[in-house]
């Protein structure tokens, strides 16, 4: 299936988790935000988190600024 | 040695106190080890941080800003740089919280023109609307309106943060009169966000009872950024206790310092 990522589309396997997609983008264990469809998804719920196709996710983390 | 002989309050800021009245950014600096060691130097316990994609394919190993500014040392203050729109702010926010573990202090800013990043006022109050319903305690970047400002202490900002001149300007405390209007009507915090370009424009802004100042360029943009920050630390030091001190009347003569009498002849 499709989803958005960042702004960018990528192709995940049905099924495909918050946690797996973390995973597979090398972000395990760090300081991050997930946002699915404008909701805030808890670090702690990526287990659970099964993604859908269409499915347009924001992955943020702290940078410098003012 | 005679001891100062007063007692300066803390800045309380969300009914936390805090012992110095620089609040820096962590944006423009070299590298992390730049960032640690000017933030070290400018004494602030108030950081603010932007919040940004994580690339894919990041390097994992990759220093993270908050091994440089960690959370248990510092207060973090995410903002909302870059947003235009009140609906961009709120999700910032609620990005920010969730990455930084349920902390819900902000400074938010939404801004309204490209070149100047003045604010979008009516889209800054909406934002703080929805963010104080949401039980954020927002610090807000304003324009130095006094209605603006009133309507944003009404409204339960935590703190009123008005520029003094275009970020990343340096252009010093371009209007104090209106920062002044600001401070003596508010009951919350006012803090310069914005415009300081060196320690002398800090000072300005501390001797005109600001409660705080809040810079990031003034101190990452110097060419000597730890030496700056150290600067700033002393400036905002000064500025506040020369307010706190009462600075004499200006006169338009001039007022001999040394006795009039027996002078010789």
């Amino acid at each position: 299936m499709e989803i958005i990522v960042n702004g960018q589309s990528q192709s995940v396997p049905e099924g495909f988790t918050a946690a797996q997609l973390v995973e597979q983008m090398g972000l395990g264990g760090r300081r991050i935000a997930m946002e699915v469809n404008l909701e805030i998804v808890p670090r702690s719920t990526y287990d659970a988190h099964a993604l859908s196709s269409g499915d347009k996710i924001e992955i943020v983390h702290a940078v410098g600024g003012g | 040695m005679t001891q100062m002989n007063f007692d300066d309050t803390p800045l309380v800021i969300a009914g936390k106190a805090y012992h110095s009245r620089l609040l820096v950014g962590s944006g423009k600096y070299r590298d992390l080890e730049e960032t640690r060691l000017a933030t070290e130097a400018s004494g602030a316990e108030i950081i603010t941080v932007a919040v940004r994609r994580s690339n894919i394919g990041q390097n994992p190993d990759e220093p993270n800003l908050l091994d440089a500014v960690p959370p248990n040392k510092y207060t973090i203050l995410p903002n909302t740089a870059m947003c235009y729109t009140a609906d961009d702010a709120v999700r910032t926010c609620m990005l920010a919280r969730e990455l930084l573990d349920g902390h819900d202090l902000v400074k938010l800013e939404v801004l309204g023109d490209e070149k100047t990043l003045f604010p979008d006022v009516r889209q800054t109050i909406k934002a703080a609307e929805t963010l104080v319903t949401d039980g954020f305690k927002v610090m807000v970047y304003t324009s130095d309106d006094l209605i603006i400002a009133k309507e944003l202490e009404s409204m339960g900002c935590v703190a009123v943060m008005p520029l003094a001149a275009p970020i990343g300007s340096g252009l010093g405390i371009r209007n104090p009169y209106n920062i002044q209007f600001i401070i003596d009507e508010l009951k919350v915090p006012v803090l310069v966000d914005a415009g300081v370009g060196t320690a002398s424009d800090a000072a300005i802004a501390m001797e005109l009872g600001c409660d705080g100042v809040l810079m990031n360029t003034a101190i990452a943009g110097a060419k000597n950024p730890v030496l700056m920050a150290s600067a700033m630390k002393k400036a905002i030091e000064a500025g506040r206790e020369a307010y706190l001190a009462g600075r004499m009347p200006r006169k338009r003569y001039a007022s001999a310092s040394s006795p009039l009498e027996g002078a010789i002849a």
